[in-house]
């Protein structure tokens, strides 16, 4: 039978990760909008309260608590903060690639530091030549005695200027690609240009710049030609929950913020929520957010069991990543002229909503793995 | 250190607009609400455990209530209590301050001695401030209600507490009880490493005769209190519009808040 319950530990989990969005972010959240920079308490909070340990299995430092919890977490802090949890969701995504492909070395070596967010993570795959076709990859690793030298530039990587420790996707032949783990400080290493997006105030995008970048042959993740493997892998599965995650306490907070002001905003005499009109718009919000919980913990739970679940992830991201910008442009429309004001949320909804289809592979993407597993 | 700190499960104060009031029976109707930690006994568990971090021992945390309320004691085992002990029976319910004091009493009795008794200064559901103190005289234990700051020195404690108009230092005995203020600390969040390391911990569920206590001392039939009404209050707003100079404005501003109160 299907279970359709969460644990009474993972229910405390939830309020655990309310708190602190609550308590800790929240609050940042004007400055974030106002100066699009990423406040260091935030990360700092994360760390203290181990939300980057949730992945890691505790032999090496972790919480081993699984990815239903982690889109738990990512789900509670995004109804607050989807820059936030963005950034939460890449640092867990940068964790991934070594705990999945990882020798024992490289886990003994890097995974305990970031499990207690003393390090941050993230992941680069992304060129300029094109997120959807990473096989365009013009980064290039060349083999040079006991190391590879690597020159190249990445786009619109999340964390780029926090993470200490980047796993980057490079081209080492004609049709080979590899994977590598880099480290902030090795020579010919660089974040670039911080890059300012329509939403996500606050959350750190932005450029990674490889000029002859030194990396020791052991930092390599897999084998060479294992690169496509290993940067899909965490893409398909946990960018995809991530975003997933992000989208689900997006529209979580549209359908709370809607009803308020729907009950709050009198006209002709009575609240707005007794217009027929309006309950449609909340009646499709709160249906559309139980199936988006329903598609996105199911694939969690596959993914906990050691399941195969990249087409229900794109499934998952495919779906709460619409329907929250739908949820989101709803929502504004019901808050009239305050849907477009700074002094409500509603806007900042809107923003976020549009950041998060391209993010980990646009609706077309998803769409052709999606059809691609139907079509079989 | 051997301290005890008192929860009381609460609806959670977020969704306080769904509380009501049933005038027939006179009782508060909370159904479908969430429990949490009493906001108040956040702060009594984070000086418990600051306490412990700082002088060594334990910390025991005690609640009467329905089953319900195991969810809240599992969570202050999150934040990093020792032990959690509920005393929950049928003939626990209904209970005033008085006969809720004796039951507290009574496990506080069992669980053995302690050194120091924190509790929140007030409860967001009962309001009433009096627990605490009743606990303090059933246990002949020495009290301060509404502390703001505290300090051990060598079997005393330096404490200052709110007062109507100020706030009062004091010097304490131990063994002692608190009633604790916001301003005393900022309580810890939840950390999910916590919640890992209670796992294995469980609530243990104390009934009367557990106690040894007759159930006629116990909730309804042991409380003296009879509710003559209970109402939601009303209320209205207006406003007035204090015309003249300057200062005549602030005089008669001045005259009105005094009447009203206010200053
Ligand atoms: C906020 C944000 C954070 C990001 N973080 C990271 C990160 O941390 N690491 C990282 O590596 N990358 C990251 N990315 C990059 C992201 O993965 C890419 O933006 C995404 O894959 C799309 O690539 P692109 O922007 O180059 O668009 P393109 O690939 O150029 O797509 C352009 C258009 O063509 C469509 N298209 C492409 N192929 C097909 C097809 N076969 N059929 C139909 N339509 C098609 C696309 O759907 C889109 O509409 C991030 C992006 C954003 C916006």
């Amino acid at each position: 039978m299907v279970e359709f319950q969460f644990t009474e530990e993972q229910e405390m989990l939830r309020k655990a990760a309310r708190e602190f969005a609550e308590q800790v972010v929240a609050p940042l959240v004007p400055k974030m909008e106002e100066t699009d920079e990423t406040p260091e308490e935030i990360i700092k909070g994360m760390g203290e309260r181990d939300l980057l340990a949730v992945t890691i299995p505790p032999e090496y430092g972790g919480l081993g608590l699984g990815h239903v919890a982690r889109v738990i977490v990512l789900e509670e802090v995004a109804r607050v903060s989807v820059a936030t949890a963005m950034m939460l969701q890449v640092f867990h995504l940068g964790i991934d690639p070594i705990l999945v492909f990882g020798t024992e070395e490289q886990k003994k070596k890097y995974l305990p530091a970031l499990a207690r967010g003393e390090r941050l993570a993230t992941v680069a795959v992304t060129e300029a030549t094109g997120g959807s076709e990473p096989t365009a990859c013009q980064t290039e690793a060349r083999l040079e005695g006991d190391h590879y030298v690597l020159n190249g530039r990445k786009v619109f990587i999340t964390d780029v200027h926090l993470a200490d420790v980047q796993v980057v996707f490079t081209r080492t032949g004609e049709k080979e690609f590899t994977t590598f783990i880099l480290e902030k400080g090795m020579e010919g290493f660089r974040p670039g240009r911080y890059e300012h997006k329509v939403g996500m105030k606050g959350c750190d995008t932005g450029e990674l710049i490889l000029d002859n970048c030194v990396v020791p042959k052991e930092n390599m993740l897999g084998k060479p030609g294992d690169g496509l493997k290993v940067a899909l892998a965490g893409i398909s599965e946990t960018g995809r929950e991530g975003i997933a995650g992000c989208a689900l306490g997006l529209l979580q907070a549209c359908l709370e913020s809607s009803t308020k002001f729907a009950n709050e905003r009198i006209l002709y005499g009575r609240p707005i929520a007794k217009l027929q009109g309006i309950q449609w718009k909340i009646a499709e919000m709160a249906v559309n957010l139980e199936a988006a919980r329903l598609l996105t913990y199911r694939a969690a739970a596959m993914r906990d069991k050691g399941q195969r679940c990249d087409v229900e992830m794109a499934q998952a991201k495919y779906f709460v990543t619409e329907a929250a910008a739908r949820a989101a442009k709803d929502t504004c429309d019901i808050h009239g002229g305050y849907g477009v004001m700074n002094e409500y949320a509603a806007q900042r909804y809107l923003r976020d909503a549009q950041v998060l289809i391209p993010s980990a592979g646009t609706s077309e993407i998803m769409r052709i793995v999606i059809a691609r597993a139907a079509l079989k | 250190m051997q301290i005890l700190v008192l929860v009381k499960a609460v609806p959670d104060p977020e969704r306080a607009n769904e509380i009501t009031l049933d005038p027939e029976t006179g009782t508060v109707k909370r159904e479908g609400i969430p429990l949490v930690i009493n906001p108040l006994d956040r702060n009594a568990v984070e000086e418990a455990l600051r306490l412990k971090e700082e002088k060594g021992g334990t910390v025991a945390a005690l609640s009467m209530g329905p089953p319900a309320a195991e969810g809240p004691l599992r969570e202050a085992l999150a934040l990093g209590v020792d032990r959690a002990v509920l005393l929950s029976d049928r003939a626990m319910a209904g209970a005033d301050t008085l006969a809720t004091a004796r039951v507290l009493a009574a496990g506080a009795r069992y669980l053995g001695d302690f050194d120091l008794i924190l509790c929140g200064a007030e409860s967001f559901d009962g309001g009433t401030a009096q627990v605490g103190p009743e606990l303090a005289q059933f246990l002949g234990l020495p009290h301060a209600s509404y502390v703001t700051s505290a300090r051990e020195k060598g079997g005393l404690l330096e404490v200052e507490a709110k007062v109507e108009d100020g706030r009062k230092k004091l010097q304490v005995r131990l063994p002692a009880l608190l009633t604790v203020s916001r301003e005393l600390n900022r309580p810890r969040g939840l950390s999910f490493s916590g919640i890992v390391r209670a796992r294995g911990k469980k609530v243990e569920v104390l009934s009367l005769a557990d106690l040894g206590m007759d159930p006629s001392r116990a909730g309804v039939a042991g409380s003296p209190t009879i509710i003559g009404d209970i109402s939601t209050p009303t209320t209205t707003r207006s406003g007035e519009i204090i015309k003249g100079d300057p200062e005549e404005v602030v005089d008669v501003l001045v005259k009105k808040l005094t009447e009203a109160g206010v200053v």
